[in-house]
């Protein structure tokens, strides 16, 4: 067959790209919760990286005899139980919480994302045995996953990690899946269908995009919760090992002395406060600025 | 590709489809045939639920995996019933394409119209993105979007429903198909568009001697846009002809009851639409005989028997019904009126 089309218009491929990408900044840079939860993001991940090179005291270096101490020009949120600096305390515990969030929610995002858009593509059997084995993790909480990997692996961050990123796919399969099936079931899917796509390209071209932008919030909020479950294990001496500090160690030291330095369960838990903030707002932003439809300034 | 201009493109002998619905199994197709030669098009007429779309669907192969295709539908001879998925993806929308009912909801809103209508390029054929893209622009231009080149990267929502309407059109144009399927292709737009978007079609049919099937419930609509026509009613053709023919003949009581409910411009103020009395058969339940039988005006016992086999009225103008010597008779004063 011959092209009877004619090909004379002129195209403009090469300069309509840079101008997208600058739209997207200037669209972004105008969207408030994105510059407000961004720069608190930033400043949680530029305290975990400052802590790499410098921190005003040692995090490790125990002295008795200055414990307790209030703020002051030596120690500026003062010292805990054990005479650590709070300021350095919270620097390098930026490490292990940032640490912990992004492996544990990237491993679920990896297997739940992807166990979800398959159950939502294949359907029938393959649906059934995904949805019924992340019933069967989801039965488990966290803790008693963690548990169950320390008595084999023994206790540390890594178990942890991995405990709390088990703990996450169940949740990310059957969000994933749940609005994977509401795509699936729109007409623009058919019409892909229609051009001879194939259930994998639509999975990638089609579906994908459209169910991103639930899971970046999704990511955000399961973020904050990882943090949470960190402190949890934490305490139950099965996350971060001392002296490793960690935000959730941290305020679980707090405890016993919350009568006495009530100020030490504040630090931490103003910490873990900012990033789990910082982080639901940048990813609100990332949500409208993802959205061609929501692509307006406010 | 046989080169005959004789042999019809597309031939579907004895279709039958069954879906599984939430009442249990619904015969939704029953004893479809017809065929399509290159540069026929054929339009298919008839209400909601009376298998139209589904017929459309069982074309593209687009039935759910639950449903049940019977008989057969073929291809330039290749058969189609049965044919893998993987095969089936390289027909779509390269040698088969098909124009949806809803613009609003038949775009990805994620991507850009100009990335959707390279994409049939892209998958079909050997062509670079570059290439799709121009490509992209001068489809878009032919289906007349003002100014293709500059919102070629813009999205599905910037545009009105005529136009996306008109980027769907370009996207099932791409591959330069042999046979295009519009279902109700205008019935979500303005009246006014309408029009425009029918003649759209029509000249890009004849300009590249495509084939075409319609699909609209609206008489007006199937009249002036197709050589040929089915009328359907309960999963089965109760008419078919030449579309002059038909409307003239208007053999079947039914295709006179929807002749008789349109509404008209210049009637009386007052003037009542005429309609049929009852409601479609349930497809899960249907009679034992003729599908039309609790709603026709001039019903015997001995419709309900067995479905009636299809009379021939004219060169080739069938229609299924035992009393086309009553229903004919009576059709002159329709036209008449």
């Amino acid at each position: 067959m011959s092209t009877p089309l004619s090909a004379s218009v002129e195209v403009g491929a090469a300069t309509a790209r840079p101008r997208l990408a600058s739209g997207f900044w200037r669209r972004a840079l105008r969207h408030r919760s994105f510059v407000t939860g961004g720069t608190l993001s930033l400043v949680v991940l530029c305290a975990a990286l400052l802590s790499l090179v410098w921190t005003p005291w040692s995090a490790y270096e125990i002295d008795v005899a200055s414990k307790l101490r209030p703020p002051s020009a030596a120690h500026w949120l003062g010292t805990d139980v054990l005479g650590r600096d709070i300021v350095s305390l919270l620097l390098v515990g930026a490490r292990s919480t940032i640490m912990v969030g992004i492996i544990a929610v990237g491993i679920g995002l990896t297997f739940g994302v992807c166990l979800g858009l398959i159950a939502a593509a294949r359907k029938g059997w393959t649906e059934e045995i995904i949805m019924r084995m992340s019933d069967f993790t989801f039965a488990f909480p966290a803790v008693l996953s963690a548990i169950m990997l320390a008595a084999v692996f023994g206790p540390g961050m890594v178990t942890s990690i991995v405990a709390i990123g088990i703990f996450q796919i169940p949740t990310l399969v059957r969000l994933t899946r749940g609005s994977a099936n509401a795509i699936w079931a729109r007409e623009f899917v058919l019409a892909a269908r229609a051009c001879g796509k194939g259930g994998f390209r639509i999975t990638i071209e089609h579906v994908l995009p459209n169910v991103l932008p639930i899971l970046i919030v999704q990511s955000t909020i399961q973020f904050a919760l990882a943090i949470l479950a960190e402190a949890a294990l934490s305490y139950l001496g099965l996350g971060t090992q001392p002296p490793q500090p960690s935000w959730g160690r941290m305020l679980n030291d707090a405890q016993t002395l919350l009568f006495q330095s009530p100020m030490l369960a504040v630090y931490p838990g103003a910490a873990i406060a900012i990033a789990v903030l910082g982080l639901n707002l940048f990813g609100d932003g990332l949500r409208d600025l993802l959205d061609p439809r929501l692509a307006r300034e406010r | 590709m046989s080169g005959s201009g004789n042999a019809p493109l597309i031939e579907v002998s004895d279709l039958g489809v069954r879906l599984n619905t939430s009442r249990g199994p619904a015969q939704a197709v029953r004893g479809v045939s017809f065929s399509l030669r290159r540069g026929e098009t054929l339009g298919l007429v008839g209400e909601s639920g009376c298998g139209k779309s589904v017929t459309a669907l069982a074309l593209m192969g687009l039935l759910p995996d639950s449903a049940v295709i019977s008989g057969s539908i073929r291809l330039d001879g290749m058969e189609l019933v049965g044919l893998p998925d993987a095969n089936y993806c390289k027909l779509r929308g390269n040698r088969i394409s098909m124009i949806f009912q809803e613009p609003m909801t038949a775009l990805n809103p994620m991507h850009t119209i100009g990335r959707q209508v390279a994409e049939p390029l892209r998958r079909h054929t050997n062509c670079s993105a570059g290439e799709a893209r121009k490509q992209a622009i001068a489809l878009l231009d032919r289906v007349g979007l003002p100014d293709a080149a500059k919102r070629v990267d813009a999205y599905p929502h910037q545009f009105s429903g005529g136009q996306r309407q008109r980027v769907t059109i370009a996207m099932a144009l791409a591959c330069q198909p042999e046979v295009l399927i519009a279902d109700e292709p205008t019935t979500a737009l303005d009246v006014t568009i309408q029009g425009q978007i029918l003649d759209l079609i029509a000249d890009i049919v004849a300009e590249r001697g495509m084939s075409m099937i319609l699909i609209s419930h609206d008489l007006g609509v199937i009249a002036e846009n197709v050589q040929r026509m089915m009328v359907m009613y309960g999963g089965t053709v109760v008419e078919s002809g030449a579309t002059d023919a038909v409307f003239t003949r208007m053999g079947h009581p039914y295709t006179q009851g929807l002749f008789r409910a349109r509404p008209r411009l210049g009637a009386r103020k007052g003037t009542r639409l005429k309609t049929i009395a009852g409601t479609v058969p349930e497809l899960a339940d249907l009679p034992s005989g003729c599908t039309f039988a609790d709603r026709c005006a001039i019903v015997e016992d001995r419709c309900r028997v067995a479905p009636p086999a299809a009379v021939d009225v004219g060169a080739g103008h069938g229609v299924r019904c035992l009393r086309t010597d009553v229903s004919m008779a009576e059709a002159v004063g329709v036209l008449g009126a």
